[in-house]
């Protein structure tokens, strides 16, 4: 059951997409999820996908792993697309099934639901891959540099991505040990995974009790760990990978910039075929 | 009829991920009542993995686990009261201690089985016994034992649910050599007053040697070698392809014996000593 659990989970390799800067992935992600807020058309939003797809395919990661991802949001995916399909009365009645038309499908309703549908995907298709092309160090160092100019503002930049890259560190650490855990106590017939509700919410102080302790017998040896090692907060430290942007990132932004380019002008200015799904969006 | 008889299992972790593990590989085996069988190997080599099959945690992907000639895995009920049957105390106990005094705790798995409160506090009292733990500590937090207390305690807890085998994985580690002896202590005693199975998970040859009728090695998830101590020790060449040992002593004696004294193997600390005792008094060379 935790072992389903992908998300912020890195797959290591060295593709394209793993070998981009981190800071362009970052900054790409943001510019595309704009963009993909901006797009008022089919034809602006098959760009995204296509443009979020080609960087699947280049990744390299199994569509296994990125249909994993899709798994977890399908429940919010079919409500937001019940919700359209329910709520939009725009363009031409498509269905009417009381006389009175208290309840209508429209082909806005249609056109809406599936242009949310694809919207979140490629959304989730972009922003899964991020995490899993990049290690949390990476990503945390990343940030930090991103929010570089925080620190004139007395911002501490670098406590904050430190302590960020602690928790992300310890996502998986504290996973296996809720598993042991878990296990230990169904061991001693915790009624964890064959109670009922009650049984099984009461049960769980088993778990949470033992877990709380070792939390904080970790976090006091991290400390003491750190401290031998003579940490300081701020210290003006060199890192061992220096971040350089390279051909790739410029390619990968450039790329982003024109798909991005095209489907804000056609959004606003639709010309020919693009035109046609252009009212019932809007 | 042996007590368990496990069947060709396997097990794999992660399947149809890009970190697919074999854990378990094909094992077959079985234990008697009465028996103490030690499992030794490698980090990794599935030990773990293979407890938690035992006593239903985890179903094995082929293969049977069979508890009094019957499988366990039948339906999810006889999964379950395999929990109970066969007592699973996992490593480090002492980090899923939680309750408010060690009686609790002790009785938490007496409580799961759904036993009236006079003989759960029975249960507490005879386990508490059973492990060595004072009885003016059971109204105390487990949180304010030592570290051999907690180890006991948690010991405890299993022991009272009284299966028909006690496992436990790695009961010795990161103990001094007193609460290491105070564990195999109880190990002794349990076998001796209860008549009970147990099987114990280790990584010192030594404990192995000294404690079990029957030795497991696994490699890889593989039974890499089985016999008793002396057949697994005297296979000194199948041990050292998986990178593990005799005892140290029974290194001593096969040191001393290649300079030329006539000595012959053992297996236990108490032999090896009274063979070096024998050597010194006749003090000659043959």
């Amino acid at each position: 059951m935790i072992k389903d659990i992908t998300i912020g989970q890195f797959f290591p390799g060295e593709s394209f997409v793993h070998k981009l800067d981190p800071r362009a992935k970052i900054l790409i992600l943001i510019v595309f999820i704009v963009v993909l807020f901006i797009c008022r058309n089919f034809f602006s939003l098959l760009l995204m996908l296509v443009f979020s797809f080609t960087a699947v395919i280049l990744s390299r990661i199994s569509p296994k792993m990125i249909w994993k991802s899709m798994k977890a949001i399908v429940v919010l995916v079919i409500f937001t697309a019940l919700l359209q399909l329910i709520y939009n009365d725009k363009g031409d009645v498509w269905w009417k099934p009381f006389p009175n038309g208290s309840f209508v499908i429209t082909s806005g309703g249609v056109y809406g639901a599936i242009f949310l549908i694809v919207r979140i995907i490629t959304l989730i298709l972009l922003t899964s891959l991020l995490t899993y092309t990049t290690s949390s160090t990476l990503l945390t160092d990343a940030i930090e540099k991103l929010l570089t100019p925080l620190k004139w503002l007395h911002v501490p930049v670098h406590s904050l991505a430190m302590m960020m890259t602690i928790a992300l560190r310890f996502i998986p650490t504290l996973l296996r040990e809720i598993d042991i855990i878990m296990s230990a106590q169904k061991a001693r017939g915790a009624k964890l995974d064959t109670g009922n509700l009650g049984q099984r919410i009461k049960a769980l102080v088993s778990v949470f009790v033992p877990l709380l302790v070792s939390s904080f017998r970790r976090a006091a040896e991290l400390a003491t760990a750190m401290e031998c090692r003579c940490y300081t907060d701020g210290a003006h430290r060199t890192r061992l990978r220096r971040m350089r942007l390279g051909w790739r990132d410029w390619l990968a932004g450039g790329v982003l910039l024109l798909v991005s380019a095209t489907a804000v002008f056609t959004s606003f200015y639709p010309i020919g075929s693009t035109l046609i799904f252009q009212a019932v969006i809007s | 009829m042996p007590i368990l008889e496990v069947r060709n299992i396997s097990f794999g972790y992660g399947l149809h991920t890009p970190f697919a593990v074999q854990a378990i590989d094909n094992v077959s085996f079985s234990i008697e009542k009465g028996e103490c069988v030690s499992v030794i190997g490698h980090t990794g080599s599935g030990k773990s993995t293979l407890m938690q099959m035992l006593n239903g945690l985890l179903k094995p992907d082929r293969g049977q686990v069979l508890l009094n000639g019957k499988d366990i895995n039948e339906t999810k009920k006889t999964a379950a009261a395999a929990r109970f049957r066969v007592g699973l105390c996992f490593q480090y106990p002492e980090y899923q201690l939680f309750g408010e005094t060690c009686a609790a705790d002790i009785g938490f798995g007496p409580k799961n089985m759904g036993l009236a409160p006079d003989e759960i506090r029975a249960r507490v009292q005879k386990a508490a016994a059973i492990v060595g733990l004072p009885s003016e500590k059971l109204e105390a937090s487990p949180f304010d034992l030592s570290g051999g207390q907690k180890r006991r305690c948690a010991i405890a807890g299993v022991i009272a649910m009284e299966p028909e085998i006690l496992i436990l994985d790695e009961p010795t580690a990161g103990l001094d050599p007193v609460g290491r002896e105070e564990i195999l202590d109880m190990i002794r005693r349990c076998r001796a007053e209860q008549g009970a199975t147990i099987m114990i998970v280790t990584h010192s040859m030594e404990i192995a040697a000294s404690i079990s009728d029957r030795i497991l090695v696994l490699n890889k998830g593989k039974l890499h070698l089985s016999g008793t101590p002396q057949e697994v020790f005297a296979d000194t060449q199948k041990l050292h392809e998986i990178g593990l040992d005799v005892p140290s002593y029974t290194r001593i004696l096969r040191a001393l014996r290649d300079k030329g004294f006539d000595l012959p193997d053992a297996y236990t600390l108490p032999d090896a000593a009274k063979l070096l005792c024998r050597l010194l008094k006749e003090g000659g060379r043959t």
